[in-house]
């Protein structure tokens, strides 16, 4: 059909992959910084310049320019909580974002929705059964995380409808009740090491690696996460008119089944990994996407990385505020994150239904 | 009743010819039967219907309510498959296209779910070029003219930066249409477009349709209530009832008193107008 170009519309500005990139570009130096004063806070005094100098020594490989109490501080203790707070802040709100999609739902949460609390009964099992099995702790968490989101979302269904209400409701419910059988196990089973109960209602970043090769394990971990993360990336655009309307998605061309279940399957896998290394931290994948969606607009094709690195930043950000407010001791950090995303889940709700 | 294989040309005014060898659509004794899952309705069906509609034409589907006119516009637009028949778009069986390859023929539109995030006029006009591109593609040049030729087409081009949740049902309306002709399809779907319109926007829709059709060769398929508006501004009529296709033909072949009278079960009268197109009058009493 020949089309007469008669002229550009004003004011459509539409995104550009510059503009993505940019954005990202700008968003990971906020986190550079949060990284270098995260590793400021504790007990042993570095400076600005050490840490800047000793991350850029170890980037590099010359191990052998660096003091070794640096290398210990730096690389043995700090970095791999931070490393941990940037995987998990990064799968979790990627997962929420995920998630909100899926259900058509904007408070959809893996917190919220009891997806986090079915991952941790999940990795909880794994520890009782199989406890010397690697990576069934990860794999157990998956299971748990993707059996509740199925659960949810069936029991959210009204006359065959997704019911905003109702889903919120089945997935509080799934939550507190998952939280109770955790309990339980924690109580009835002692002795074992299954970590502390507020490690896995609360979420916690102190636990250590669980190997000796904390850089492979680490390698391990961010490869799962690239992997889950980007085939919900790959469904951005479908996911932007999912959300217009799942029958007007059909009607564009969108395979809505596929869609569907590549990002239940994903966001499930990085609840899961999150869930498995840090317990249940709550509200991140509420939280920073709707920040998101405020700075940057409601696109997915902007809104999955920028919320995978605000997330990253947010946990970066509240685990050092939880070590450091209460120094010498610690909060966990799902402590931080509910005190801020509890009152904004409820401002959200409310706006929602007025 | 097998559709009336002559050109539609007969009593529309004077209008390109189009090659009358090559329909657009082609609907060979399609039917349709509805799963026995579906508890709350009783299996309902489309009887064997067929049709055709050319390039420029406007063809309005007919029918009192649950006479299967929604469940025909659901197979033209590939949401069901036919029980048994074919459906078939410039010679190739609807059956037979992918997806996106049917986003690209057909466009439909039809009442819009809610909108959970705010978006503005021109995002949602770009949606239509989904079909385009490929996986994270952003949109080119392209597809911004195309999407602001859309609005204009459709008048709307005040509109691009508006929130879409803060238009007005007639603006919205044709925002709608705008994405849909944003598609390029040959075919445009129409489902009850003038339910939420007052008199004028009606009128207004049924002349953009008709322009868009004679200037820009889309072929319309259009379900409505509106028996005298779907007289005026449609070459052809599909009038159904209860599941079955009753007649397919020109305004004046179709607006058969009796026949009207029986199937919208109240007393009217069609008279035939100076332009030559029936209408229909309610009688208060016998």
């Amino acid at each position: 059909m020949a089309i007469q170009v008669e002229h550009q519309v004003q004011g459509m500005r539409t995104l550009t992959a510059r503009r993505v990139i940019g954005v990202c570009a700008m968003l990971l130096a906020v986190l550079f910084v949060v990284v270098v004063i995260s590793l400021r806070m504790g007990a042993f005094p570095l400076s600005v310049r050490d840490i800047v100098a000793t991350l850029f020594n170890g980037a590099l490989g010359r191990r052998e320019r660096i003091p070794s109490e640096f290398s210990l501080v730096v690389f043995g203790l700090r970095l791999p909580r931070i490393a941990l707070g940037i995987l998990v802040g990064a799968a979790l709100s990627t997962a929420g974002a995920g998630f909100q999609a899926l259900l058509r739902n904007p408070l959809a949460d893996p917190y919220v929705l009891g997806v986090s609390s079915g991952a941790a009964l999940g990795a909880i099992l794994s520890l009782i059964f199989v406890p010397h099995l690697p990576g069934a702790i990860q794999i157990a968490a998956f299971v748990g995380a993707a059996a509740t989101i199925a659960a949810v979302y069936f029991l959210g269904r009204r006359g065959g409808q997704l019911d905003s209400a109702t889903l919120l409701l089945a997935g509080i419910v799934a939550a507190s009740f998952l939280s109770a059988g955790i309990m339980f196990l924690m109580t009835t089973l002692p002795g074992r090491d299954l970590r502390g109960m507020a490690f896995w209602l609360m979420g916690d970043l102190s636990s250590p690696p669980p190997t000796q090769n904390v850089r492979g394990w680490f390698v391990l971990l961010f490869v799962v996460f690239a992997i889950a993360a980007g085939a919900i990336y790959l469904t951005a655009s479908d996911l932007n008119l999912i959300l217009t309307g799942e029958k007007e998605a059909q009607h564009l061309g969108v395979n809505i089944h596929r869609v569907k279940l590549v990002v239940y399957l994903s966001a499930s896998i990085l609840t899961g990994l999150a869930v498995s290394v840090s317990g249940a931290i709550g509200y991140v994948g509420l939280l920073i996407p709707h920040v998101m969606r405020m700075l940057f607009g409601n696109d997915y094709r902007l809104l999955i990385p920028t919320s995978a690195l605000g997330g990253a930043i947010a946990i970066v950000a509240a685990d050092t505020l939880a070590r450091s407010v209460v120094a010498p001791t610690e909060l966990p950090v799902g402590a931080m994150t509910a005190l801020a995303g509890a009152p904004v889940f409820i401002y959200l709700l409310r706006r929602r239904v007025r | 009743m097998s559709a009336a294989a002559n050109s539609g040309t007969s009593l529309a005014s004077a209008r390109p010819v189009v090659n009358p060898a090559s329909p657009r659509l082609k609907v060979e004794q399609v039917t349709y039967a509805y799963a026995a899952a579906d508890r709350s309705a009783p299996n309902f069906a489309l009887g064997a219907t067929s049709f055709e509609a050319r390039r420029q034409q406007i063809v309005a589907v007919l029918g009192p309510n649950a006479s299967g006119k929604s469940t025909l516009l659901r197979l033209l637009a590939g949401m069901v498959a036919p029980l048994s028949g074919r459906i078939e778009i410039d010679g190739v069986s609807l059956a037979d296209l992918d997806l996106r390859t049917r986003a690209q023929r057909i466009a439909l539109v039809q009442q819009e779910s809610e909108l959970l995030f705010p978006l503005r006029v021109w995002e949602f006009v770009l949606q239509g070029r989904y079909p385009y591109g490929r996986r994270l593609r952003f949109e080119s040049d392209k597809d911004s003219l195309l999407a602001g030729n859309a609005l204009s087409q459709v008048g709307a081009d005040a509109l691009a930066g508006r929130w879409m949740n803060e238009l007005s049902g007639g603006e919205k309306q044709r925002v709608i249409l705008a994405r849909a002709l944003a598609q390029q399809p040959s075919l445009l779907l129409l489902d009850e477009p003038t339910q939420h319109l007052d008199v004028g926007g009606k009128v207004e829709l049924l002349r953009r349709l008709r322009r868009l059709a004679d200037e820009h060769r889309y072929t319309v398929i259009v379900v409505t209530h509106e028996l005298n508006l779907a007289a005026e501004f449609s070459d052809r009529i599909v009038l159904l009832h209860k599941g079955k296709c009753l007649r397919v033909g020109s305004p004046t072949e179709v607006y058969d008193r009796e026949l009207l009278q029986q199937i919208f079960d109240a007393p009217l009268d069609v008279d035939i107008r100076p332009n030559g197109r029936p209408r229909v009058t309610l009688r208060a009493s016998e």
